[in-house]
């Protein structure tokens, strides 16, 4: 009988914290889709009277443009910084050498930088190879730090390969890249699958490197645009509620799709993967 | 003599000098081709990750506090400047508190929800979903939509009213004093379901002997938690307070959506005032300055992990 009771009240619990996890996005969703003149404050929490999608023409409107910025972005660089992590992972791996495991724990103390402890000499270096305030600029400084990252994550991926499938391979006269293309890459697709979700979450995520190396708002990434959208007093509440749940859907959309990966890529990122 | 300079030139052929021979096939190997494949990459993360660190610092060192660059050595002035600035001596309260209070929310609401899941609960992953969608959304995002949710009067406060606990009415982040609490709720609503996750793959970890020989010994669902399951759980909050702590000393995303720092700074942090100081007044040396502080907060949090790490990694 307590049994019962106590069985009953988890999912109490449980039922609570789901409405409160949802609650935003919930919001977020009604009141984009209630038309200017029926969005009081007042009546935040009620359903709208009809299927009336105005606000998120607005909004797409308004953010489209950033929103394609951020597809420019995301897609080169989660591609560029997956490939680069798949050769540093296989190399801090599979071809040990004198240092290699020093080298791995310099690159992986990276994870925890605070960005801004190097964004005054970013900027000014960036500047000075020209590559400040253009999308390609940002693209490379995402693929940079990713470097950490996406090493840790294909590092602990090929040391459960085992070695004699190497050793078999360099027998039958495969060298360095033979073995990457043939044996490695091909069997590194899961851990492809996870870097590329976790970078294109985190990229597409991304305010910081957005708006201090994007500094023409024609070319900021989606989640400035939003910020701006939220700072301005000429824009309705509703229309910045839209603009934020279009700003967050690709995330939303490949999060709920793929969730498996997403939640080993969390993992690999606590380092305990 | 003959013979024995003959002797000296055997053995030459026997063993011709090993260390050359080594370097002449050590030049041909793979292991070769790897280091010089990994070679960019160790650059790029110690010119813009470690060297970077050090120009920060020696940037907080001189007197650039305008648009053009001046290295002049002005030594601990900024810093000294920076401590007599009363924005950053409430920033530096506020992040205390903002830690803090996320760090606690996080691992007791993570905690608990992952002790419920692991009850083998009907829709687990129903629930698992829906409580790890937010870490998937952006923190500028959850700032717009908790921006709204948490305006005096509206939001949450009519919620309250409407089940008539209406006095619990707030003036939420815009409190001068408290509001930098209420941002750590929206913190908490995004991070909070990433905590469970990471408690949630430790549970499924302990192997059900151990539970099972707590129960021979008689011990209750309280006992077991609190002598087995959560001192086994504590390189995991060791983890996440490492983790989650480090995302908390450099709030910067949320704070610019929800509330731009809110009334008198009352929801400032070191990573806002950084960013105005830096890109919007051009006070070069200045945002340097609280950039080093920054570093060391971080440094602080991370070294001892990193010390962990490092053992792991070369045993």
């Amino acid at each position: 009988m307590t049994r019962a009771w106590s069985r009953g009240g988890i999912y109490l619990i449980l039922v609570a914290f789901a409405l409160f996890y949802l609650m935003p996005i919930y919001v977020l969703t009604v009141s984009g889709m209630k038309p200017y003149k029926d969005v009081s404050i007042a009546t935040m929490w009620n359903l709208p009277n009809s299927l009336y999608f105005g606000s998120f023409v607005e909004a797409w409107k308004r953010v489209s443009p950033n929103f394609w910025n951020s597809i420019q972005i995301t897609v080169p660089a989660a591609v560029i910084s997956s490939l680069i992590g798949s050769m540093n992972g296989y190399i801090f791996a599979k071809w040990r050498f004198r240092f290699s495991n020093l080298l791995f724990l310099f690159v992986l103390f990276g994870i925890f930088l605070p960005y801004q402890g190097i964004l005054i000499p970013l900027v000014v270096s960036l500047q000075s190879i020209h590559l400040y305030g253009s999308i390609p600029g940002l693209i490379f400084v995402h693929c940079v730090f990713g470097i950490p990252i996406t090493a840790l994550i294909f590092r602990s991926y090929f040391i459960g390969i085992p070695t004699e499938l190497l050793d078999a391979s360099k027998i039958d006269g495969a060298g360095f890249f033979g073995i990457y293309r043939w044996i490695m890459f091909p069997i590194a697709m899961p851990a492809f699958a996870v870097a590329l979700l976790w970078q294109f979450t985190s990229i597409w995520n991304d305010f910081l490197l957005g708006v201090v190396v994007l500094s023409n708002p024609n070319l900021s990434p989606v989640t400035v645009a939003v910020n701006n959208l939220a700072g301005s007093y000429f824009v309705e509440w509703n229309v910045q509620m839209a603009g934020a749940l279009l700003a967050a859907l690709p995330t939303i959309v490949f999060y709920l799709a793929l969730g498996r990966l997403f939640m080993r890529g969390l993992l690999a990122g606590s380092l305990k993967g | 003599m003959s013979a024995s300079s003959l002797k000296g030139r055997e053995r030459d052929l026997a063993t011709p000098l090993p260390t050359t021979r080594r370097v002449a096939r050590w030049l041909r190997s793979d292991t070769l081709i790897a280091i010089l494949v990994l070679t960019p990459s160790i650059i790029a993360v110690a010119v813009f990750i470690y060297a970077f660190i050090f120009w920060t610092i020696y940037s907080s060192l001189v007197l650039w506090n305008d648009v053009n660059p001046d290295y002049t050595w002005v030594g601990l002035r900024n810093f000294v400047r920076l401590l007599q600035t009363d924005r950053f001596l409430i920033d530096l309260h506020n992040i205390l508190i903002y830690t803090v209070l996320f760090l606690v929310e996080c691992i007791v609401v993570g905690f608990l929800l992952a002790v419920f899941l692991d009850q083998r609960i009907k829709g687990e992953a129903i629930f698992r979903t829906i409580f790890l969608l937010p870490f998937a959304v952006s923190a500028i995002v959850t700032g717009v939509a908790w921006r709204w949710l948490m305006n005096p009067d509206s939001g949450i406060d009519l919620l309250f009213r409407s089940v008539g606990l209406g006095f619990l009415h707030s003036n939420w982040f815009t409190d001068p004093n408290f509001g930098i609490a209420a941002v750590t709720i929206a913190s908490s609503w995004q991070m909070s379901g990433y905590v469970m996750a990471l408690y949630l793959a430790a549970l499924r970890g302990i192997p059900g002997e151990l539970r099972e020989a707590a129960a021979i010994d008689g011990a209750g669902v309280i006992a077991l938690y609190r002598y087995v399951i959560i001192p086994l759980l504590t390189p995991v909050t060791y983890t996440v307070v490492v983790i989650v702590g480090g995302i908390a000393l450099r709030a910067f995303d949320i704070i610019s959506s929800m509330t731009s720092s809110g009334p008198a700074f009352a929801d400032d942090t070191p990573a806002f005032f950084m960013f105005q100081t830096t890109f919007q007044s051009n006070h070069f040396s200045q945002g340097a300055a609280i950039a080093v502080v920054m570093l060391i907060l971080a440094a602080i949090l991370t070294i001892p992990y990193l010390i962990n790490i490092s053992r792991e990694v070369e045993g």
